[in-house]
Parts: structure tokens; C-alpha cells; sequence
């Protein structure tokens, strides 16, 4: 089993994801730098969290041009985990994996803060060591986190249980608190939340361990709680 | 040939930027503004490309990049 972690040139959440995995979870975790065209390797690619070429344009727009997206495109058609993180939720977002669209959150303000987020649905490879209705805490750190999709978009996303997590307290404006939505098929996670950021101790929350827990018992073809 | 390329939110998408500066325009005498959206001008130039082929050019533009449609829309204007 091994984590692939996506580098673009202004990613700068890359190293916590890399310490969660290997140090806080024990797991084969390598980075991968943007211009990589070959990621058969990995079984789950994450995108971290970041300013990718400095959010020019729009954020993820420019990542989601790039050819290594291409490669991660194909992943997830294979039925493969792909996971965005805040700038990597923006970057599904861009290229398609994930339906919907981050704008600039209501109050126009960069929020970093500790949001308090609701676990929707457990039936996914990102939340099955969760309990459906827990409440957890998690880092949140962007200016962009507005989650926003048309009606016919927002109904498939309630049908299909893709929302697996909202906000209590709604601190960006994200319809419907969304917090965190997944795909169709369920291997592609978008979330603004970083979980990276709530895994060792010493930093006073491990809410987030949870969701790459949820990952490890998954891969291991493991029973859900 | 030059181009101007205008990127806009749809009117069904919230812009709180241009609700903000609505609310300073208001306040600042401006008070007979109702609305105010902000998009982007971006300016290309493009060489030396002929009419048609500059306006399927600036489309695949605006498709792949310049513009994410599920928020926004676009529209161009050439330049001789």
C-alpha cells in the first residue's frame, strides 16, 4: 500500500501530509513532483493543501492544466483514491474529478481557524472508522472555500450521500455547510478541512487520523466499524 | 492580432466581492448603486492568426483555462 503525495510548485501542505502518514501512521508515503507521468505505483494520490502557481487565475486552474493531472485523471477512472485537501479540493474541482466550483468565501477574509465538522456519511473508503453524526475538529485555512454547484448538481450530491462532511457554523458560506463531498463512485474526496494538520498529539488535536485510518482499513480490504 | 478576453460570474452565483464594493459605493455618495459584479479583463495577444482561427482559439482558451464555466461565463472581442 502506498501513498503518493502530488507536489506543485507553491504546494506548502505537502510535508504535514507526508508526516501524518509516515510518522503518525507508519504508511510507504513518497512525494511526487508535478512534472511525473508514470504514478502506477501509488494506490491513493493525494493533492495537499497550497497556493499551486501562486493561485494565478483562479485556484487549482493552473494545476489542473498540468500533465500529471492527466495521470490522476486515469487513476480515478481505475476506481484508484484520489484525495484533495483544501487547494486540492480546488484543483478536483477545476479538473472535473469533483462536481461544484470554491469561490471566495463570504466575508472576503483568508479564514484560519478550527471548524467544527460533521461526519454525514461513513459509507466511504475516506470515513468508514467514523460514526455517522460525529462531530470532530479540523484545521481550516483558506480564502477560497465556497463551496457552490447548481440545483441539479446539489441534488445528486444529496441523493448519492456524496456529502460526507459539513461545517457546524457555517464559516465560509459553502452551500449547504459542505465541507467535503466525494465522487459517484466514491474514490475521489474533495475537502476543505485539512485532517493532515489533526494528527499528532503534541499539537493538541488527532481528530483528523481518523480519515486516513478510514483509508488504511480500506486498502487493507478491512471491515468498517 | 489582440484580444480582450472578459470572464465574468454568472448572475446565479454570489459575488461578495462586488457586494463589498456595492456597499462602500453607497457609501461614499454613490448611493443610487444597486448592483455590482467584478470579473476579469485579460489581454492577449496573439500574433498573427487569422479572424476565425483567433475566435476558435480564444473558445478553447476560455474552456480549458481562462474560465471555469461551471461559475463563470466569457466573452471576447478582437482587435486589429
Amino acid at each position: 500500500m502506498k501513498f503518493g503525495i502530488i507536489v506543485f510548485p507553491g504546494s506548502n501542505c505537502d510535508i504535514d501530509c507526508y508526516y501524518a502518514l509516515k510518522i503518525e501512521l507508519n504508511q510507504e508515503v513518497e512525494y511526487i513532483w508535478h512534472d511525473t507521468e508514470n504514478i502506477d505505483d501509488f494506490d491513493c494520490i493525494i493533492l495537499p493543501g497550497g497556493f499551486s502557481y501562486g493561485d494565478y487565475l483562479r485556484c487549482g486552474a493552473a494545476a489542473a492544466n498540468t500533465r500529471i493531472m492527466e495521470s490522476v485523471k486515469e487513476h480515478a477512472q481505475k476506481g484508484k483514491l484520489v484525495i484533495g485537501i483544501c487547494n486540492g479540493f480546488q484543483v478536483l474541482t477545476e479538473v472535473g474529478l469533483l462536481p461544484g466550483a470554491l469561490i471566495r468565501n463570504r466575508n472576503l477574509k483568508f479564514i484560519c481557524d478550527t471548524s467544527v465538522v460533521k461526519i454525514e456519511n461513513i459509507d466511504s473508503p475516506f470515513t468508514n472508522q467514523l460514526k455517522k453524526g460525529e462531530i470532530i475538529n479540523l484545521p481550516i485555512a483558506h480564502g477560497e472555500g465556497n463551496y457552490v454547484a447548481d440545483e441539479d448538481t446539489l441534488k445528486k450530491l444529496k441523493e448519492n450521500e456524496q456529502i460526507l462532511f459539513t461545517y457546524q457554523g457555517n464559516p465560509n458560506g459553502s452551500i449547504l455547510d459542505i465541507a467535503g463531498i466525494c465522487n459517484e463512485k466514491r474514490n475521489v474526496l474533495g475537502m476543505m478541512p485539512h485532517p493532515e494538520r489533526a494528527c499528532e498529539a503534541l499539537l493538541g488535536n488527532i481528530d483528523g487520523k481518523a480519515i486516513f485510518e478510514s483509508i488504511i482499513v480500506f486498502l487493507q480490504g478491512g471491515e468498517s466499524k | 492580432m489582440k484580444a480582450k478576453v472578459y470572464v465574468t460570474l454568472k448572475k446565479s452565483i454570489a459575488d461578495p466581492q462586488g457586494t463589498a464594493i456595492k456597499g462602500m459605493l453607497n457609501k461614499i455618495g454613490f448611493s443610487r448603486v444597486e448592483d455590482v459584479r467584478i470579473g476579469k479583463l485579460i489581454e492577449l495577444d496573439l500574433g498573427n492568426v487569422e479572424k476565425e482561427n483567433a475566435e476558435a482559439q480564444l473558445t478553447e482558451m476560455c474552456e480549458k483555462l481562462l474560465a471555469n464555466t461551471v461559475i463563470e461565463e466569457y466573452r471576447f472581442e478582437l482587435e486589429k
